[in-house]
């Protein structure tokens, strides 16, 4: 922990060098998300409401996907931008010190910028807490920051998995981005509306459901049961094959050295 | 003490042929090739010694350098470093040892180099006064007061050599690996970076592997070196062993007034540079610069001289050793690799 | 001429190379298109009344914005080109015997085509023959098959107009990744890639249908989807025309200006 402090404290320094270049850059992440929020708001503006969801309960759907998503791109992009790493040699480097590997390619990179991200979800996410009915209270400030938590940890699997397939190759790695880019794209909405089949692919190959679906039912007392609230609990399990993938790679790694 | 016993390694390389439907097949099958990178290797290096691991591009250097780093794991054989098999004990081998990469840096570049320092100290756990005390030292000897505070990104490349090293040394491993220390480095950097290394060999009695391009550094680092081609070891020995090999020719660089030179058995002529500027003409030919090979086991260097000045008026002359350039060549000639 | 075209021959086969990446964008682009659809039947079967377009048309807009992506997509930009600029290489180019506005323009074209080709058959195959109600429909006659194809290439052509000038943008600003970043975000919600445009609220959407960015993938992908017919399609392709000159006459105007600074300043 002292270790990632540190490695958090270089960033930082490192960051603090180029600050007009990370304010112009957390901006544009910003105004990228944006769009995708007026997408929601210019369909939900005509239809009201999309399977029984209003605008506003759409929003806190989002946004809580969001910043769980932006916590794990933030802290995980040593992951996302693995393939780098292993080419230009970096990871031989990281070989050769004596500390969890794991750690060492976490604290190889935090991307600040994606306080831009952070900020929209923010806002959007007060703004539907505003505008949806709902009666907070204990438990569901508790499933809040479960869907958060979980959130994270299951996009840092995602990413885990994309990265361990980097000691296999490094072509045609962007159908990751379907499991990356596009459970962000289209996580925006409840993941019930695509239909049954994406329903169960969502929560049985990659539980995406147990952080945003379920818990959402339980968060606007719609039909739901009260373990919801302890699904994002269970989506954090997804770490453990994402882990062991990646002890193959690390292995696959050792015996081609490439 | 390094002791390596027959290590074995084969890599599986995947087969690219040109052409669209050449590549499109590979999709579906594809073809492999075998590369035998390291075949049936053993040496034992001891503590405090200084080796050379030479040998061209591709013989297999990396590859023995990343399974004695623990990086690699090869396909059968034994290496004990320190009583310890370097990819089965990961963690605690690579506390005892320090690698540096020459074309790359392991220094965060936007931040002062002093902050890599203290990164470094909490990833080897390296305790305060230890710490201290090293730093000290390194800063004394690589001379990097002036330059600690400054981020990497404004360091010459010289500087950055000298902190680069200076990081690798921080946790005073028992093993030194030095992949090419002193590529692109101007001279004054070179020496210095060489001296520091035999300093600190002759201080701490660290190990130190060097694998470089650049024989002016094995000869002014180590005493041994390891020749390896195609994944084997060609030749194990002194520096001064490999040279004697050589030994039996010495080159006369010679300048004299133009008359025609007869050399007698065990003399060759190698270049005739032509014209000469050296000293007064006084035959009329113009004068002419020659370098003459000498095989010493036929003619001695003193008779070779006492023929040659009685035939022509000798301006001047030098005599060398084959250089260690040229060994290495001749050596990766009689070797075929 | 000639030189230009052999320029890109070049680019094309160039972009032809990476087919692991081609495959693993089919795969992508499939995955986000039936999503897309699946999105799109969900608000449908909520209030079919209000639903702007036929669904069998947004269906077979969505499939070819998927396939077509490497056409129309803004972000698709050439960092090449961008480092060409900034650290001052953009004096060699400008001592060749080529126009810069010229060559780069053909070089996007080329790049855009060559993943266009390798990535749009595969996914239009599929949608050819998937189940209906997710099937692309073929155009309703030929003319307005043909009239697609004319458009497509005139809202192709604007896109690589319009990314022109934010290359060229790089000479007069401080941050060139700032501009491009707005610029990228705008495009996407204006031409109708983030929310096709008749799903705007009528107001807003008047103005966009004339904005440049309209010119891009709406024009072609509704004659297609026969959401425009009959004389809107000319109308549609005039206005095509005319902001594919406006943006070129502008770019090269911009672009003679850049030089005099480069020539002057000394990159």
């Amino acid at each position: 922990m002292k270790l990632y402090l540190r490695y958090f404290i270089i960033h930082l320094k490192s960051i603090m060098q180029y600050k007009t270049s990370f304010l112009l850059t957390a901006l544009g992440q910003f105004l990228v998300s944006f769009n995708v929020f007026l997408g929601v708001y210019f369909m939900l503006h005509r239809f009201y409401r999309i399977k029984g969801f209003t605008f506003s309960e759409v929003l806190l759907c989002f946004s809580i996907l969001l910043m769980g998503y932006t916590l794990a791109e933030c802290f995980a992009r040593g992951f996302d931008t693995f393939s780098s790493t292993i080419s230009n040699g970096d990871f031989d480097r990281i070989m050769v010190r004596p500390r969890n590997v794991m750690l060492q390619v976490l604290g190889s990179k935090i991307e600040f910028t994606r306080v831009g991200r952070m900020l929209q979800a923010i806002v959007m996410f007060i703004y539907g807490i505003y505008k949806s009915q709902v009666d907070w209270n204990f438990n569901k400030i508790i499933t809040v920051i479960f869907m958060i938590i979980g959130g994270a940890v299951l996009f840092t699997g995602i990413f885990i998995i994309y990265a361990a397939f980097c000691f296999f190759t490094i072509e045609g790695l962007e159908f990751m981005n379907i499991f990356i880019d596009g459970a962000r794209e289209f996580g925006k909405y409840p993941v019930n509306i695509y239909g049954k089949r994406v329903l169960q692919i969502a929560t049985f190959i990659v539980p995406y459901t147990l952080v945003q679906y379920y818990p959402l039912l339980y968060l606007l007392e719609k039909d739901a049961k009260d373990w919801y609230m302890f699904l994002p609990l269970l989506a954090v399990l997804f770490i453990i094959p994402c882990y062991l993938f990646w002890k193959v790679g690390i292995k696959h790694y050792k015996s081609t050295g490439s | 003490m390094i002791q390596v016993e027959h290590i074995n390694k084969t890599f599986q390389v995947a087969r690219r042929n040109a052409g669209f439907m050449e590549a499109f097949k590979t999709l579906f099958n594809k073809q492999y090739e075998y590369i035998k990178a390291l075949d049936d290797l053993s040496f034992v290096i001891n503590d405090g010694e200084m080796v050379g691991y030479i040998g061209p591009n591709g013989a297999g250097k990396s590859s023995t350098i990343k399974i004695l780093s623990g990086i690699l794991t090869p396909d059968s054989g034994t290496c004990l470093i320190n009583g310890r098999t370097p990819w089965k004990n990961r963690v605690a081998h690579v506390q005892d040892i320090g690698v540096v990469f020459g074309q790359r840096t392991q220094l965060w570049w936007d931040v002062p180099v002093i902050d890599s320092f203290e990164l470094l100290r909490d990833i080897y756990k390296i305790p305060p006064q230890g710490y201290k005390d090293k730093l000290e030292e390194l800063i004394t000897l690589l001379n990097l007061e002036k330059i600690i505070k400054t981020p990497t990104r404004q360091l010459s490349l010289g500087q950055r050599m000298r902190c680069e090293i200076a990081a690798s040394l921080l946790h005073d491993p028992k093993i030194l690996f030095l992949d090419e220390p002193t590529i692109g480095l101007d001279a004054v950097s070179k020496i210095a970076v060489r001296n520091f290394i035999l300093d600190m060999n002759n201080r701490h009695k660290t190990t130190v592997i060097l694998t470089t391009h650049d024989m002016q550094d094995i000869e002014a680092l180590t005493k041994r070196i390891i020749l390896i081609g195609k994944g084997k070891i060609l030749l194990d020995g002194s520096l001064q062993d490999m040279k004697k090999r050589f030994a039996g020719h010495k080159r006369l660089l010679l300048d004299y007034d133009g008359r025609d030179l007869e050399l007698s058995n065990g003399m060759v002529l190698a270049a005739n540079e032509g014209h000469s500027d050296y000293g007064k003409d006084t035959s009329g030919f113009g004068l002419k610069h020659s370098i003459i090979d000498i095989d010493t086991d036929k003619i001695q260097i003193s008779e070779a001289i006492g023929k040659l000045s009685a035939q022509v008026d000798i301006k001047d002359i030098s005599i060398t050793e084959a250089s260690i350039d040229e060994v290495v060549v001749k050596l990766y000639k009689e070797y075929e690799i | 001429m000639k030189k230009y075209l052999s320029f890109f021959r070049l680019r094309f086969i160039y972009g032809l190379q990476y087919r692991a990446a081609a495959l693993a964008g089919i795969a992508t682009q499939f995955t986000w298109g039936m999503l897309e659809i699946l999105l799109f039947k969900a608000f449908y079967e909520e209030g079919s009344g209000e639903f702007p377009m036929a669904f069998s048309a947004l269906v077979s807009y969505i499939w070819l914005q998927q396939a077509l992506l490497a056409l129309f997509m803004t972000w698709f930009l050439e960092n090449e080109i961008f480092d060409t600029i900034k650290n001052g290489n953009i004096a060699y180019e400008l001592c060749r015997p080529v126009d810069v506005y010229n060559m780069w323009f053909t070089r996007s074209m080329a790049n855009r085509l060559s993943k266009a080709v390798l990535r749009s058959m595969p996914i239009l195959m599929i949608a050819i023959i998937m189940p209906e109600p997710y099937r692309l429909h073929i155009p309703k006659d030929f003319v307005s098959g043909i009239w697609f194809l004319i458009t497509l290439i005139l809202g192709y052509l604007v896109v690589v107009a319009f990314c022109m000038l934010i290359y060229i943008s790089t000479f007069f600003t401080i941050s060139p990744m700032g501009v491009r970043m707005v610029a990228i975000s705008v495009v996407e919600f204006f031409s109708g890639s983030v929310v096709p445009l008749p799903f705007l609220p009528n107001k807003i959407r008047m103005v966009m249908e004339l904005l440049p960015f309209a010119s891009m993938q709406n024009v072609p992908l509704r004659i297609y989807s026969g959401d425009i017919a009959g004389i809107r399609i000319y109308e549609k392709a005039a206005l095509q025309l005319f902001w594919l000159v406006i943006l070129v006459v502008a770019g090269k105007l911009l672009t003679k200006k850049a030089a005099k600074k480069v020539v002057i300043q000394g990159g």
